[in-house]
């Protein structure tokens, strides 16, 4: 038997690397939590201080159910690795700002309790949560999601003087409803709306009206390499090309920079966890993204078609993967030669 | 500038002793002599308890093919023949000689012979009797990489001069101070060969060593600093961008790979006799208290390496042989230093990092320079599925480390991998 002086003298065994790029999970989830700050900011800029109090109840949902159901299922607390408070926060992003106070409570639960943790947890939910979140409340309270819009701070809701009661996307998909049709699509289009909709000064969801926000804390995602470029980038050139060629009434431009399109490819689709891995797989997923968002805002019931563009596609993430294996190095390109 | 392959990773080089010339160590009281230092079957023992050994004297005959001499490196009598502590298999059968304090060589290894006028089959003797092996690390015979089958037509001899590794700087320094019996040392190795080209390869972040190679008349690819450029079928990618096929070896593509340490020992083993009974190592990290390059004696215990260092600073957590990406962490420091031993790292005290769950955000695929996809392996062996871990390539890896470093849940990947590895080879043989 060894002496205890013996075994002093040991040393800690580990298996290599014995360095590391110290980029942890919770740190990039902060990160992200961070880049998506210069949008909150706006947003409460414009509608006032209930964005703030909408959003910091659904992150304090969030992060409680988190705590309770793991709790509960005698795991481990995990709410410090900051995936709740980034979940809590997308989810206000995706609501109305005139929600009554419990609903973003409800979507939060449900995000965390039924589309995580239920599922394992994090990095094993196989749909983005604050988006099932999102759907979930969009099955049950469709009005509330719906109809909740505000006028913003310095303009309008549409961007369009007189009309107070839709976003710019229902206006493109139902003009008829609003007043004169070609004068309603004549002004959705026009370079004062385009302007509005870049700088957020139109009504919408509280995290999705500020392109330019979105685009500053998108592209420093990008630069630190936390978010991939193929699923940002396959996700908007599929659909501005599709909105380029297919018909449409409104412009590549205006597509581009209305609704939640920016918001979803730069911070939802590209969620780690329900992303594919494989090179070629994250392109698919980008344009599988732009193909479905098109087909919904053109043809589908309603007038954004993002989060269910995403949803969709998180299911196909495995298949994806399995179908897009990365090339072994060297492997045979030629098909049929295999060892 | 040559980068050419996928994958890789940028960790922070520190290579702080790139300046240090190499100081020569003085002889060790006892060494440890493991009869395994290399990739085959471990050498036969030539001595017994009792017997006296000069520098050189051979302790250990190559068994088999693919299996390498090994040397008394000090003079002095063997006082055992027991299992002991090794830096790579755990524990091994060792030699350990006592020193008695002479310089006494088994032959003159002053009187240099003419290299000249040797026929292959004399220089492949001269290296295989010197029990040279792969000293950039994994200890391969190098006799057996300069007979390839003759059906293999050899057209490239790449000189590994990448030292890739952050922190070392052994084979770094070996070029500055040695770049003549380097080159000589290659052109032996090419003429065995009958390769037509000869190209050294070194890291652009060892810019004297590439000028010094080329004041020399030599063809040297500079490549991108860039992890790991300098493993065998990256670096051969990167220069002639041929792919050695999946399962296969560099010769199946025309070419060898050999590091600089490599051709000098040899040349030193062709010229003179001498045997490979030291090398070059890199002794760095927080945790000693003299940073420096030094040519060791191999079977020196490594906590006479570190005396020579002038000692521990603090007390150690992490004693490494090897570099910081591969090199394997050591649970004492009586283990020997071995020939395929290019650094010892002293790591200071650091919090451990618990395991997180996979958040699949896919560095690992980005940065594994063999193509794989590191995560999905790990899964199944986790769940011991290790048919569906080959079938996606657990055999391919390479081990390089690139997706364990870079990964943010601090799975220890090259961990999983290893037992994966293990547990198929174990199963194959049952």
């Amino acid at each position: 038997m060894e002496k205890i002086e013996d075994i002093k003298k040991l040393f800690v065994v580990a298996a290599s690397p014995h360095i590391s790029a110290k980029h942890k999970t919770s740190v990039a989830m902060r990160v992200v939590t961070i880049a998506l700050l210069p949008a909150l900011v706006f947003s409460t800029y414009l509608y006032g201080m209930r964005i703030l109090v909408i959003t910091i109840i659904s992150i304090i949902v969030a992060v409680c159910s988190e705590a309770l159901l793991e709790r509960m299922l005698g795991k481990k607390i995990t709410i410090t690795d900051g995936s709740a408070v980034l979940t809590g926060l997308l989810l206000a992003f995706n609501l109305p700002p005139g929600v009554p106070w419990w609903l973003p409570a409800v979507g939060s639960a449900f995000a965390i309790i039924f589309a995580k943790q239920l599922f394992g947890g994090l990095g094993y939910n196989f749909v983005n949560p604050a988006l099932a979140g999102r759907a979930f409340l969009m099955a049950s309270w469709p009005s509330l999601m719906t109809k909740e819009w505000l006028s913003p701070v310095g303009g309008t809701l549409s961007g369009i003087d007189g009309i107070s009661a839709a976003t710019p996307l229902s206006l493109l998909k139902n003009p008829a409803n609003y007043g004169d049709p070609q004068v309603i699509i004549r002004q959705l289009n026009d370079f004062e709306t385009i302007r509005n909709l870049f700088f957020g000064k139109i009504g919408g969801c509280i995290g999705e009206t500020s392109v330019l926000f979105l685009l500053l804390g998108g592209l420093f995602l990008l630069f630190l390499r936390i978010i991939d470029y193929r699923i940002v980038v396959g996700y908007l050139g599929s659909f501005a090309l599709l909105a380029w060629l297919l018909p449409t009434q409104g412009s590549v431009l205006f597509h581009l920079f209305s609704g939640g399109l920016v918001l979803g490819a730069f911070f939802m689709a590209t969620d780690w966890v329900t992303s594919p891995i494989t090179r070629k797989g994250r392109w698919i997923f980008g344009v599988g993204c732009g193909v479905i968002t098109i087909i919904i805002r053109l043809w589908g019931g309603y007038p954004e078609g993002v989060s269910y563009s995403i949803l969709l596609m998180n299911v196909f993430t495995p298949l994806i993967d399995r179908l897009t294996k990365e090339r072994i190095f060297g492997e045979q390109r030629k098909k049929g030669v295999k060892k | 500038m040559l980068s050419g392959f996928t994958g890789g990773v940028h960790p922070p080089e520190s290579k702080n002793t790139e300046d240090s010339t190499i100081e020569v160590m003085p002889v060790p009281k006892k060494v440890y002599i493991p009869f395994s230092q290399h990739t085959g079957k471990p050498a036969t023992p030539l001595v017994k308890k009792g017997d006296d050994v000069k520098i050189g004297t051979k302790i250990g005959e190559a068994d088999g093919f693919i299996s390498a001499s090994v040397h008394a490196s000090i003079s002095g009598k063997v006082i055992d023949i027991i299992d002991h502590a090794h830096p790579v298999i755990g524990s091994a059968s060792c030699c350990i000689i006592e020193g008695n304090d002479s310089e006494d060589w088994v032959i003159d290894v002053n009187a240099e012979r003419n290299t000249d006028d040797l026929t292959e089959a004399q220089l492949l003797h001269s290296i295989k009797e010197a029990g040279i092996v792969g000293l950039g690390g994994a200890a391969f015979p190098s006799h057996v990489k300069l007979s390839p089958p003759k059906d293999k037509k050899i057209d490239t001899l790449i000189i590994n001069g990448c030292e890739c590794e952050p922190v070392l700087t052994a084979d770094h320094r070996l070029m500055l101070e040695h770049a003549a019996t380097i080159i000589e040392g290659a052109r032996v190795f090419q003429k065995i060969l009958h390769a037509s080209t000869l190209i050294f390869a070194v890291e652009d972040n060892k810019k004297n060593a590439i000028e010094l190679f080329r004041d020399e008349d030599v063809r040297v690819a500079a490549l991108k600093t860039k992890y790991p450029q300098g493993a065998e079928k990256q670096l051969i990618k990167a220069i002639l961008k041929r792919e050695v096929p999946r399962g296969g070896l560099p010769m199946d593509v025309g070419c060898v790979v050999h590091n600089v340490g490599t051709c000098h020992a040899a040349l030193m083993a062709i010229k003179y006799g001498k045997p490979l009974i030291d090398r070059v190592l890199t002794v760095a990290g927080d945790g000693v208290r003299e940073k420096k390059n030094v040519l060791v004696r191999i079977g020196t215990p490594v906590n006479s390496v570190i005396d020579f260092c002038g000692g521990y600073v603090d007390k150690p957590e992490r004693v490494i042989l090897g570099g910081p990406m591969m090199g394997i962490a050591q649970y004492a420091d009586d283990v020997p230093v071995v020939k395929g031993t290019s650094g010892i790292l002293v790591w200071p005290a650091e919090k451990a990092i618990e395991e997180g769950p996979c958040v699949r955000c896919a560095a690992c695929v980005d940065s594994c320079p063999m193509g794989l996809m590191p995560t999905e392996i790990c899964s199944f062996v986790k769940n011991k599925n290790f048919d569906m871990a080959k079938t996606y390539g657990l055999l391919d890896c390479i081990e390089c480390g690139c997706c364990a470093y870079m990964c943010p849940a601090a799975i220890p990947l090259v961990h999983y991998f290893k037992y994966g590895k293990s547990e198929i080879w174990r199963r194959s043989k049952t």
